[in-house]
């Protein structure tokens, strides 16, 4: 009996740290992809449905940054007292002439896997901003179905439709 | 310690996202997800993506949230589900 | 309500393919995954020529700026097009041209001091924090090259600052400051600001987008300071939109597009 209680708790922390932890934050970026998109299908109000959209949103964003950790890195912004005291064999780019806008062999000397990767942040970035302005779009089209419908629940919309009490334009 | 850090926002997140969802209040929904723009920030200052959680903390903290309350103030501020 | 119940299955049957398919994404914060080191065999991973490259071939400390401002040089221009083209798009849903005489145009509150008391300690605290907000939007803009931050940060910082001057002291006082003749203008100077750049370096004979072409304008002693200010102009115009549209926005939203009145 207390062999298989041992077996049982050997096997739970295998389980634990080799599929849990290095699985856990993905997990919980599907399970926020998931309210977000639950909310997106079945709330009715529409800014209930925007918030919805806008925590898939977040959710994407986040597993794609998550895509460029390093678990010994730091942020990717040169850093000159490492590079620096690491090894007088890396030439700082120190001199104007010596670059010329030319990359040659020494630079490749810094290490890549100090920094963290740049590319993920640089999109997501830009989509953040990008998601506020669409949000604002959509947000404005709220305001334009309410000003018609003079609500915001999508089955009192469809309710209105069919009988036609609405502000109809020409 | 990191890795604490990382679960304990990660849980907060998942709440606030589903309270967001769940009030009935819209004027509070906005609110909680100014929250949860801020906790996604904290997020990511911890991962190292500085840039992308400065961004975060201006656009979703700030002025999306401002947005979202504006729209709540000029339609109906309770919801039905 | 049948509805709810099959939103639930359906979203925790996707749900559960795509935490199945997590399983076999490589470690979270490795160093080795295909996206941060490449391929074996394959070659190495474009970020970590990033990574090596930006420091020697354009002086720009932060990566970040560097890649979104020249590498992507591009993809960041069309971005600002689309933050403009959502602008446009908000006139074209919401904007009113003409109000009905009374029906519309809510009550202008007295915002003296013997009007609304209420409005001294919020009116006072803002009047001294927006100035503060302003420059350190400015900073952040500047200090881009060096420190986080850049066009679009510091553009949303600044638009934000005018929001906070219409959120408590009335829109009609920003729209003083910012009008929509001007911030319409402002958001279209800022793309034509950044694609005024790229052509520039085209017109000196090299491709689109192509800053170490403008090295004989700027008189710079290599191509690599003058891509590092090529890109500080470029972010100067990712901040005029963002800017004029954050803005637009939010008096949109904010009066029914009637632009008085608002919050």
């Amino acid at each position: 009996m207390v062999d298989f209680i041992e077996i049982f708790v050997e096997r739970v922390v295998h389980f634990i740290e080799n599929v849990v932890q290095p699985h856990f934050n993905y997990w919980s970026y599907v399970v926020l992809m998931m309210i977000g998109l639950w909310g997106l299908i079945a709330k009715r109000n529409l800014i209930k449905k925007l918030i919805g959209l806008s925590i898939f949103q977040t959710a994407i964003i986040l597993f794609y940054v998550s895509l460029g950790v390093k678990a010994d890195a730091t942020i990717p912004v040169f850093d000159y007292e490492a590079e620096k005291s690491k090894s007088a064999a890396v030439v700082l780019p120190a001199e104007p002439s010596e670059m010329g806008g030319k990359s040659d062999g020494k630079y490749k000397k810094i290490d890549p896997d100090h920094y963290a990767n740049p590319l993920p942040h640089v999109l997501m970035l830009t989509a953040i901003v990008v998601g506020v302005a669409t949000l604002g779009v959509a947000l404005a089209v709220a305001q334009s179905i309410f000003k018609d419908f003079g609500t915001l629940e999508e089955h009192e919309i469809l309710e209105k439709i069919k009988t036609g009490d609405y502000v109809k334009h020409d | 310690m990191v890795e604490n850090f990382n679960i304990i926002i990660l849980v907060l997140l998942v709440v606030t996202a589903v309270i967001s969802l769940q009030v009935k209040d819209l004027l509070s929904a906005s609110m909680i997800f100014g929250i949860y723009s801020f906790l996604i920030c904290l997020l990511w200052a911890e991962m190292g993506a500085v840039d992308v959680a400065f961004t975060e903390a201006a656009v979703g903290a700030g002025v999306s949230a401002v947005f979202l309350i504006a729209t709540v103030f000029n339609t109906k501020r309770k919801s039905s589900d | 309500m049948a509805m709810k119940w099959l939103a639930l299955v359906a979203v925790v049957f996707t749900g559960a393919l795509l935490i199945y398919g997590v399983s076999d994404f490589p470690d979270w914060g490795s160093a080795d995954s295909p996206a941060n080191g490449g391929i074996e065999g394959a070659g190495r991973s474009v970020s970590q020529t990033f990574i090596q490259e930006t420091k020697p071939l354009t002086h720009v400390p932060n990566m970040v700026t560097a890649v979104l401002a020249d590498y992507r040089g591009y993809d960041t221009m069309f971005e600002t097009v689309v933050v403009f083209a959502a602008g446009m798009a908000i006139f074209a849903v919401l904007r009113v041209l003409k109000t009905v005489d009374g029906q519309h145009s809510r009550v202008i509150r007295d915002r003296s001091v013997d009007g609304d008391h209420q409005r001294i300690i919020v009116g006072t605290t803002c009047k001294i924090l927006i100035p503060v907000i302003q420059m350190f939007a400015l900073y952040v803009v500047a200090h881009g090259h060096h420190s986080p931050g850049g066009g679009f940060q510091g553009g949303v910082i600044l638009g934000a600052s005018f929001i906070l001057l219409g959120l408590s002291d009335g829109m009609e006082t920003a729209m003083e400051r910012l009008s929509e003749g001007k911030f319409v203008a402002m958001a279209a100077i800022g793309v034509l600001i950044y694609a005024g750049i790229g052509l520039l370096s085209q017109f000196v004979g090299r491709d689109f987008l192509d800053y170490g072409a403008l090295q004989p304008l700027l008189g710079t002693p290599d191509e690599g300071w003058a891509r590092s200010h090529a890109m500080l102009g470029v972010e100067v115009g990712v901040t005029f939109t963002v800017t004029a549209i954050m803005f637009a926005i939010y008096v949109n939203l904010a009066s029914k597009g009637e632009l008085k009145g608002g919050l």
